[in-house]
């Protein structure tokens, strides 16, 4: 294993800029997840570091060594694809050794290493089939086997779970982290399901228009966004946000509705801003996640518009300032449309963001 | 009658009428094969009878010996017939596979500018009539002393070829997802072993069919050749069919008999291609 290093990375298409000169220190044995939405450069990114697309200009390092204009096969790193990419017209034992056989080793080094990938994957019994016969789950075994067996430096992953079943994708997810575990390898996982990202990675990078938005531990992005863009992505369902003034010491988020500024901000007054809270953090009463009564609590009577049960929660939807907010609660009971709640919103772990440019006005 | 028997009976009849429709177009489509074989079994007066005669009256193979028994004794030079027959398909069409998968792969895979015109242009090449390029070719040829050779020949068929097989392996490169070729690089190949090791495998089926097509549009072919060829050294066996024209007599018999050689090379070659047609190889290579 190694570590890898990004410098000033760029990437033009012709006029389209889209990677735009990105620094990024991946640690040997890490795993870092590179998240964001379609177009953000996060593939684009993942290709560059395979040596399937040339650089622009900047630097990949693996290791010690300088990677920007070696092919693929020369930067020992191993890849498992979106579509697998299994080669239909070999079986599984032969998709898996293929690395080796390009490398002139010999058939029994070869079978070795084949069959302790498949011991490992705990797909034995299907090394003499063809992909064609595999399923969703065992062709994504397959190629995370072909990966394994290269024992490469860097192994990347370019969604590697999108294409399975909701169920599937769960049980895949454990399987990567149980892998990365056992390898101890330095991992780069490119995916656009935040979920993903906070189970599997010790950092994750968020990417946007080509730029990375901020680096940090599932903890740090999702406690502490750096940018409006962040708070949104990361979390399921996102951030409430609301546009909002500073006005004496409050936010005044429409004529009838004005709530505290929060503590722990810098934010002067007159200024433009947008408050973002969890819906986590708005909660009926006697039904929140976190321990009640802080000081930063400001409770409020609102009207529930819509209720999602999902069993052990429910969410609720509220209007409050002129726009809709989603409320979680636990424990739950049956809302009725209508019903009007005592909600308590708790101040104290909502965020602050410049309206301009979208950074974060917390302080701590 | 309920319901679900009057489908159930509509269904069958639609089936066996459909079964008689296939029938009739295969009869229709055979039927010229069948009576060329025919023919070349019987003798002339049976051939021309008027009301056709279905069934014969007696077959013989004396055409097939008569072609064998050397010049002067009512044969023909066939087996020189055949050879540059030979010579000329199989060169073309190995030329043609070469340059088509260059040119295939080469749209199929990468950008470059003017890519649209190019294709369109090569397109464009097979709209001309290959009769209307004869006299320019003869003129052409006769200038630079490529007529009657089969270097000529191959040229003008690699030529003939070489647009349509572009375009049908560049369908099959397309078909084969380029995940494959960048995973084998991954796996340590270089772009050339990538290349044969994965992408020629699968796009196989593309290969034999287009490589079918060159070799009997070569085989086959009559105008050019007819134009270009002069002596028995170059003629191929579609102009050795008018050895069998005198000033005022046909040998129809002959010529069938001639016909049914030309068609059986063709016939074994399609039957020995057709197992590598396989479409589908590609499953499995990707999600679903």
């Amino acid at each position: 294993m190694a570590t890898l290093s990004l410098s000033r990375l760029d990437k033009n298409y012709g006029s389209f800029h889209a990677v735009k000169g990105i620094d990024l220190d991946v640690a040997d044995g890490e795993f870092v997840a590179l998240v964001g939405p379609s177009g953000c450069g996060k593939s684009t990114t993942l290709r560059m570091i395979a040596g399937l697309e040339d650089i622009t200009s900047g630097d990949i390092r693996i290791g010690d060594r300088v990677v920007n204009d070696l092919p693929p096969r020369d930067r020992n790193i191993s890849m498992v694809f979106q579509s697998y990419a299994l080669y239909p017209h070999m079986t599984v034992g032969e998709n898996m050794g293929f690395t080796l056989k390009i490398a002139g080793r010999g058939k029994a080094e070869i079978a070795e290493a084949v069959a302790k990938a498949a011991r490992v994957l705990e797909i034995e019994a299907l090394l003499d089939r063809r992909p064609a016969q595999l399923s969703g789950g065992q062709r994504q075994r397959v190629a995370m086997g072909r990966a394994i067996v290269r024992d490469p430096d860097v192994f990347l992953f370019d969604e590697p779970l999108s294409n399975l079943d909701a169920k599937l994708r769960g049980q895949m997810r454990t399987e990567i982290k149980e892998l990365h575990a056992r390898l101890e390898s330095t991992i780069v996982y490119v995916t656009h399901d935040q979920v993903e990202a906070m189970t599997l990675a010790d950092r994750i990078v968020i990417m946007k228009d080509g730029r990375i938005e901020q680096v940090g531990s599932p903890d740090e992005v999702f406690n502490r966004p750096a940018t409006q863009f962040v708070a949104g992505f990361i979390g399921s369902p996102p951030m409430n946000m609301a546009d909002a003034r500073v006005v004496g010491g409050n936010l005044r988020l429409s004529d009838e509705a004005e709530l505290p500024l929060p503590p722990g901000v810098a934010a002067q007054d007159g200024q433009n801003v947008v408050l973002g809270l969890r819906p986590d953090d708005i909660y009926p009463q006697g039904h929140g996640i976190h321990t009640e009564g802080g000081d930063a609590v400001e409770p409020r009577d609102l009207t529930v518009k819509l209720s999602e049960p999902l069993g052990n929660e429910t969410l609720l939807f509220v209007d409050f300032g002129g726009k809709g907010w989603t409320a979680r609660m636990l424990n739950p009971r049956i809302v009725k449309r209508g019903e009007v709640l005592g909600f308590h919103m708790d101040l104290s772990r909502a965020h602050l963001f410049d309206a301009e440019t979208g950074r974060s006005l917390r302080t701590e | 009658m309920d319901a679900n028997k009057t489908a159930r009976l509509k269904r069958r009849a639609t089936n066996w009428a459909l079964n008689i429709a296939l029938f009739i177009a295969m009869a229709i489509i055979c039927l010229p094969g069948l009576w060329i074989v025919l023919n070349s079994l019987r003798p002339t007066v049976e051939i021309m009878a008027k009301p056709p005669v279905w069934i014969p009256n007696q077959l013989s193979f004396d055409a097939y010996r008569d072609m064998f028994s050397g010049i002067g004794q009512g044969g023909i030079p066939v087996l020189q017939y055949f050879r540059n027959s030979m010579i000329i398909a199989v060169t073309s069409t190995v030329i043609s596979l070469a340059i088509g998968m260059s040119g295939g792969y080469a749209f199929a895979r990468y950008r470059f500018r003017f890519k649209g015109g190019w294709f369109l242009g090569l397109m464009l090449t097979r709209a001309v009539p290959g009769i209307a390029l004869s006299l320019p070719l003869f003129f052409l040829y006769a200038r630079v002393g490529l007529i009657d050779t089969h270097a000529g020949m191959i040229l003008a068929y690699t030529a003939l070829n070489v647009p349509f097989t572009i375009w049908l392996i560049d369908g099959f490169f397309r078909q084969v997802p380029k995940d494959l070729a960048e995973a084998a690089q991954i796996d340590g190949c270089t772009r050339w072993q990538a290349f044969w090791q994965v992408e020629f495998p699968l796009a196989r089926p593309g290969i034999a069919s287009a490589g079918i097509f060159a070799f009997l549009t070569s085989w086959n072919e009559f105008a050019l050749a007819s134009q270009l060829t002069r002596s028995t050294s170059s003629k191929t066996l579609p102009v050795g069919l008018l050895d069998y024209t005198a000033e005022f007599t046909i040998d129809w018999r002959g010529m069938c008999a001639l016909a049914v050689v030309m068609i059986i090379p063709a016939l074994l070659l399609t039957y020995a291609v057709q197992k590598h047609l396989v479409s589908g190889l590609t499953s499995g290579a990707i999600k679903g």
